[in-house]
């Protein structure tokens, strides 16, 4: 066979059903091999929406999403969406075709260093220089973007390798041999030990849970570990989903500069922070010396470098939070763990969530607040429906009043906080899962920046809902202005745009619109029942803000809410 | 305080470039950094030479062991461990100040390996301190030139690296 049908048959046997890519002059052999190839593809209408979409793909599904681009101008599209499932730790294997061998180098047409540039983003990357190591670099690169703590693979290929002649042997290919990467899954017996010993011990205790829980498929024992020991747990956005939030008693929300204020007081005021799948990232923790400052830290890790990269850790555990949060339970059942050992603290910690719940102002001349959107979605749908959401307000909103109880329910980007993610890794999501009701909670400026793929949503009529929250504003960036830059909104008006409502028709998707606060329900109601992908255009208050916040490096406990205007 | 930083990693493209990218990417500075084959060519050794004051030493090594070429780290004791620089310093000599140039270089087992009317080049093999202890004698001759191979290093012994 040829390179290119090598590459598919690695691929094939990786389990991969479906590509997301962009056809350029570097990939034409690749592309046509997938012409009658039992893979699908989905082609975007830019480069940056394949990315996202394999993002989304592999967020919901757990699987290594896959893309593919052009040398030069397609390839450097892919490095937002590289930086993005790199900083969020997704599992992705970005394929790239690059200029023939004997031109590389010599700025040839298209050429771009791309192995270069995703350098300091990927978890590895590869420039195939032999047509015959194609089949065991791809099986490589899969093994790598799913195993330890997953993250994305840049393969970079020359054309001339796709059309050479590949002796494909898949025993030999698939054989991993990568003397430098043994990832740790089980966590070391002595400190799963200690660090039960500490829970036992706590009077304070609170479970900080992160994406890592979800990536490690380790929700159910997260559930189990919290329950039996009594604990309540809050997470980070990427760990949203990874504890059942409609659980009244132990369930504290989001932590950090938009959490909720009792997750933000629990965790101030603890003796014990068990962080599972966590970085301890600025957003979450604000001044560092006053995170949690009479807590001892445990810390449960797939990756050593996190373990007192920020926070400096008391007990630390490296492995697998799925394995570890098993074996951690079956340390703590020796333990006797009364109820009535913390009774104080979970009285305190329910105190806090009645006196300062999450609560909005309900405007009475029928504006529509963006926090009532968010809720009526989240309760129309039970719950159920995959949130995907854009970057800004409209991702705070989101989190804060979405109840999701599953893990894969709720597909963000956390660390880059990249705008124009949602709606491509809404594509990408309901691809994953066909049979969920999969909606991108927009904005008026994140959506407009990758909008063109409403062209693929109809080119292989995928019905995700993208729910936009019209301010006419970049509204995070607004809302900083408002409070600490003296009112002076420079650059964040966006009022001249155009009617989403006729762009969605003109694709041929459905356009809704709603003015009032009374018609947001049946407008979703509508949208969410039909067959076909949507935009519905909510005009929500200009300028209403993310409340609470923590001012940026102040601490997590010095929150500002609407009342302190 | 210095650290001594033994690394050893497949001796595949763009290794190097993606250990010096991490470590100006995480702020760590080198001090200096050799690089070479081992006595099996599908591994490469660097002895990387850093500073462990502004940054924690934790982070970096960290850092390095999750880059999949780098197999192993070793952060050599100086107690334990020996370890050497080569230098080659061109300095201006004259018919009078030739011979005690000369003396300097044998003293220090240092080696003159290339002559001409108004100039030496000197090879200097030894620790760090070494090289120091001779450059200061034969700055006052002027030195016209100077480069460096940084630091190699292993243990002492029958220990690996």
């Amino acid at each position: 066979m040829n390179g290119a049908t090598a590459i598919l048959e690695s691929l094939r046997r990786e389990g991969v059903e479906v590509v997301f890519g962009y056809p350029g002059g570097s990939v034409i052999p690749l592309y046509d091999a997938l012409y009658d190839f039992e893979i699908d593809h989905i082609l975007t209408r830019h480069e940056q929406g394949a990315v996202h979409a394999a993002d989304g793909y592999a967020r919901a599904s757990g699987k290594v999403g896959v893309c593919i681009a052009t040398s030069g101008p397609g390839a450097t599209n892919l490095t937002t969406g590289i930086a993005n499932a790199y900083l969020d730790s997704v599992p992705l294997v970005a394929i790239t075709g690059q200029v023939r061998t004997n031109l590389i180098g010599t700025d040839a047409f298209q050429e771009a260093d791309i192995h270069g540039i995703t350098l300091p983003i990927v978890k590895h990357s590869y420039l195939v220089k032999n047509a015959a190591d194609l089949p065991s670099v791809l099986h490589e690169a899969f093994y790598i973007a799913r195993t330890g703590r997953p993250g994305p693979v840049v393969v970079d290929i020359p054309v001339d390798l796709t059309i050479a002649d590949v002796e494909y042997d898949p025993d030999g290919a698939q054989k991993i041999d990568l003397p430098g990467y043994r990832p740790t899954v089980k966590g070391h017996p002595k400190q799963i030990k200690a660090a039960a010993q500490a829970i036992a011990e706590a009077e304070r205790p609170v479970i900080f849970a992160g994406g890592g829980v979800i990536s490690a498929g380790g929700s159910e024992q997260l559930r189990e570990l919290a329950l039996h020991a009594h604990i309540p747990v809050t997470t980070s956005l990427t760990g949203i989903g990874s504890f059942p939030e409609d659980n009244e008693e132990l369930s504290l929300g989001m932590l950090g500069m938009h959490g909720t204020r009792y997750a933000n007081y629990a965790v101030t005021n603890c003796d014990l922070i068990l962080g599972v799948g966590v970085r301890f990232d600025d957003r979450v923790t604000g001044r560092i010396a006053a995170f949690a400052p009479g807590a001892k830290v445990v810390h449960i890790d797939v990756d050593p470098a996190e373990i007192s990269k920020n926070v400096a850790v008391d007990v630390p555990i490296v492995g697998d939070a799925k394995s570890v949060l098993a074996d951690l339970l079956v340390q703590l059942k020796k333990h006797e763990l009364s109820p009535e050992r913390h009774l104080p603290w979970m009285r305190q910690v329910a105190d806090w969530k009645k006196s300062h719940p999450m609560t909005f102002r309900r405007e009475e001349d029928g504006e529509i607040m963006p926090e009532f959107v968010v809720k009526t979605i989240s309760d129309i749908t039970k719950g159920e429906a995959i949130i995907c959401t854009e970057v800004g307000q409209n991702q705070m909103w989101a989190a804060q009043y979405s109840r999701v109880t599953r893990p894969r329910h709720f597909i963000s980007s956390g660390g880059l906080g990249t705008m124009g993610f949602g709606f491509p890794a809404s594509i990408g999501a309901k691809i994953a899962r066909p049979d969920a009701l999969v909606i991108d909670i927009a904005g008026d400026g994140s959506f407009q920046m990758n909008i063109q793929e409403l062209g693929t949503a109809m080119n292989y009529r995928i019905p995700v809902k993208v729910c936009i929250l019209n301010n006419q504003y970049l509204g995070m960036v607004r809302q900083w202005q408002d409070l600490f830059w003296n009112k002076r909104y420079s650059a964040t008006c966006i009022a001249c745009q155009p009617d989403f409502v006729k762009v969605a028709e003109a694709y041929g998707a459905q356009g809704f619109r709603a003015t009032r606060a009374d018609e947001v329900e049946e407008v979703l109601r509508v949208a969410f029942a039909s067959d076909e992908p949507a935009v519905i255009d909510i005009r929500v208050k200009r300028e209403a803000n993310v409340w609470p916040m923590v001012p940026a490096g102040g601490a997590i406990d010095q929150m500002l809410g609407e009342e302190d205007r | 305080m210095k650290h001594t930083l033994s690394v050893l990693v497949e001796n595949k493209p763009g290794v190097l470039n993606r250990i010096s990218g991490l470590f100006a990417r995480r702020g760590f500075n080198i001090d200096s950094l050799a690089v070479g084959e081992t006595e099996d060519p599908k591994y490469s050794r660097m002895t990387i030479m850093v500073d462990g004051q502004d940054q924690p030493l934790e982070q970096v090594t960290k850092q390095l062991h999750k880059l999949i070429n780098v197999i192993k780290i070793t952060d050599l004791d100086p107690a334990t461990s020996v370890d050497r620089e080569l230098v080659l310093v061109k300095v201006k000599a004259t018919a009078e100040n030739r011979s005690e140039i000369m003396q300097i270089a044998e003293i220090f087992r240092a080696k003159i390996i290339d002559v001409s009317k108004t100039m030496l080049v000197i090879e200097v093999t030894g620790t760090r301190e070494k090289v120091g202890a001779i450059m200061k004698l034969l700055r006052p001759f002027g030195i016209v030139e100077l480069v460096r191979t940084g630091r190699v290093a292993m243990s002492r012994g029958t220990e690996l690296t």
